[in-house]
């Protein structure tokens, strides 16, 4: 079969001692740099971009590769232990990977996710190598009226994200929407929202938005609480797993890889849909429901997977098709072409050592990720302990720069301080933020694909429902509200019996 | 009338202001027809579908059945100690430089808690200025003012 051929010429190609060399100080970089708070991978590529011009091409692309995934990885650290998410998959992982490592389970949590990553990892470059070819023909399937029920789909599978009531995260969800619309319309180039101010036509950034609900309101909340100031900071705490932790990981992990492989693939918020989507499909399915909000275990594996597979599979639009699905690919498209790479089919057959080569050293990247960062998370779980009148204001300072650096502007500076208060606020509404984050990074999106169905039909709203992929997704969505509001209904009902 | 859950009320008053804003302002923009969408058109209707479920949150609130929430008390003095620390830091930042920015903000915020103590929190300032510049200044290369504008060059 062809595919071990071409995989053994990857792997002649990835494992010389160079590249190896080259693979190991991107996971090195990536994921010291993503750790700090609010330097997500799309910042920290565009850092370290110019760093690989002077290298060999296969050399450079699996430097970025690494990267990428030592960044994303150090995101989800980041996630985990402050609460504070650098781009969008990780929101999902703050949920309950923070509340695992305030009940002393840290390095639990950091332990699943590093497992979790790896297998996903694993199992998404083969799919990768196998594959690439006929998967990215179902991207072609994907019209805009098909793009919209998806991100609709998404959407009403955010509302599990938030664990009270469901007409409050649909609201969150429209308000994450309606943020996402600030800035320029790109379609007539009118300003919307924006005031005037020059810094909000391009809309508001997403770390500034995510460091602010998340990361200051956090911090706001835990200072208020002054008993418990120190409480899970002291907890005593491992990173093994027990056996039972162990059987509730893996069917997780499993499932997780499997959606973050499928909706990777799908150029635009694949990445972004498939940890939020995994988190749905745990929470729904689990029979610890009751316990995600709380720290569950599943709500760390499943998104983590899910995350790090749909990291995988995102480079097949990008190396197939030539169509970067996301920002970080973008910055891969810049890359390659730098090295006079056109991304495209053609790479397959005319740079085939290139092409099989990366696809080898994101395997390699994966290996070396996880000997890197298990003995890793001793340090990272250490850095708990620090007192937290200490800790806050470091987080602080970090978040500051960190929104600094992505547009050097004290601009971003002002707006993290503003949504530090929103959330502030939303918290004492009992309004949860995690919905916003996905409407937020969707808006735009879902607007575009929205006017440009609409625009081919003329009009006619039919096309959502006439077009069958696009309607098996809504009628997906359809009974999923189903699904989610039905123990809502149960539950007001026992709630109103109880007060009687 | 007695309002039962006052949190599901607040947060329908902030849905229903939220949303007519977003609909009052979105008729400034054209907004064409279904067919060919202008800018106003997408947000004008969502930003109706915002203020009905703001009411909806509100009369929710109201009704008999309701959950008798009220809303936790706000810590201004802890808002106006974080959100001010960083704010400054934005001001202090283009004129005054990296250095005092980051001192202001550490001292600020740190004082917000009731462990404060002004010289940990020294030790505090001097440690992250110092870690900040190696990583951000010195290994990553990022451009910061550095000094107040008096004794820069």
């Amino acid at each position: 079969m062809d595919l071990f051929a071409n995989l053994a010429l990857g792997f002649d190609t990835a494992f010389t001692l160079q590249n190896l060399l080259y693979c190991l100080i991107g996971c090195v970089l990536g994921t010291l740099i993503g750790v700090l708070p609010g330097l997500g991978p799309i910042a920290t590529i565009a850092m370290l971009l110019p760093a690989t011009y002077a290298l060999p091409p296969v050399a450079a692309l699996i430097m970025l590769a690494g990267i990428y995934y030592g960044s994303q990885y150090g995101g989800s650290t980041t996630a985990i232990l402050l609460n504070i998410p650098g781009e969008t998959s990780s929101v999902v992982t703050a949920i309950d990977g923070y509340q695992m490592a305030r009940n002393g389970r840290a390095g639990v949590a950091l332990f699943t996710a590093g497992m979790g990553s790896f297998f996903a990892g694993c199992v998404a470059t083969l799919v990768l190598a196998a594959f690439a070819a006929p998967l990215s023909q179902l991207a072609f399937k994907f019209g805009p009226a098909e793009y919209f029920s998806l991100m609709v789909l998404g959407l009403i599978g955010a509302v599990v994200l938030a664990s009270g009531s469901l007409i409050k995260a649909i609201g969150m969800i429209v308000l994450g929407l309606l943020m996402g619309l600030i800035g320029t319309d790109v379609n007539s180039g009118v300003s919307r929202y924006a005031f005037d101010i020059p810094e909000l036509s391009d809309g508001i950034g997403f770390v500034a938005v995510a460091m602010g609900v998340f990361g200051f309101a956090e911090i706001m909340t835990n200072l208020e609480k002054k008993d418990e100031d120190e409480g899970f900071l002291n907890k005593m705490s491992t990173m093994i797993p027990t056996k039972e932790d162990v059987k509730r990981m893996i069917p997780s992990i499993l499932r997780g890889t499997t959606i973050g492989s499928i909706l990777g693939i799908l150029p635009g918020g694949g990445a972004a849909l498939a940890a939020f989507g995994a988190y749905s499909v745990e929470k729904k399915s689990s029979k610890y429901s009751h316990e995600f909000g709380k720290g569950a275990i599943e709500g760390v594996a499943g998104p983590e997977s899910a995350n790090n597979a749909a990291a995988q599979t995102s480079f097949i639009p990008l190396l197939t098709l030539g169509i970067p699905p996301n920002a970080v690919m973008a910055l891969m498209v810049g890359a390659m072409t730098i090295h006079n790479i056109q991304p495209g089919p053609q790479v397959m057959t005319s740079n085939p050592a290139l092409f099989w080569g990366l696809i080898a050293s994101m395997w390699i990247g994966n290996v070396m990720l996880i000997l890197l960062n298990l003995p890793l998370i001793g340090i990272w779980v250490k850095l708990l302990k620090i007192p937290y009148r200490f800790m806050y204001p470091a987080i602080l300072v970090f978040c500051c720069i960190g929104v600094y650096t992505v547009n050097n502007t004290v601009f971003d500076v002002y707006v993290t301080a503003a949504f530090g208060v929103i959330g502030y606020l939303f918290t004492k509404l009992g309004c949860e933020p995690p919905p916003l984050l996905l409407g937020f990074v969707l808006g735009p999106m879902m607007e575009e694909n929205f006017r440009r169905a609409l625009l081919l039909s003329r009009g006619d709203f039919t096309t959502f429902v006439t077009r069958p992929l696009s309607l098996g997704l809504l009628i997906a969505s359809a009974l999923l509200v189903v699904i989610v509001a039905l123990p809502a209904v149960k539950k007001t009902r026992e709630e109103a019996f109880v007060e009687d | 009338m007695k309002i039962r859950n006052q949190r599901d009320f607040g947060a329908g008053i902030m849905y229903m202001v939220i949303g007519l804003f977003f609909t009052i302002m979105a008729t400034q923009y054209p907004m064409g027809t279904a067919a060919k969408m202008g800018p106003g058109y997408f947000p004008f209707f969502l930003g109706i579908i915002m203020t009905l479920l703001g009411l909806f949150v509100l009369i929710r609130s109201l009704s008999a059945k309701a959950a008798i929430e009220s809303i936790p008390k706000f810590n201004w003095r802890i808002i106006g100690l974080i959100t001010g620390s960083v704010v400054l830091y934005g001001i202090l930042l283009p004129t005054m430089g990296f250095i005092v920015a980051v001192f202001v903000l550490v001292f600020m915020s740190a004082s917000a808690s009731h462990e404060f103590h002004w010289k940990g929190t020294l030790v505090n300032a001097s440690f992250l200025i110092i870690f900040t510049y190696s990583v951000f200044v010195v290994g990553l290369k990022l451009q910061f003012p550095l000094l107040p504008f008096f004794l820069q060059q």
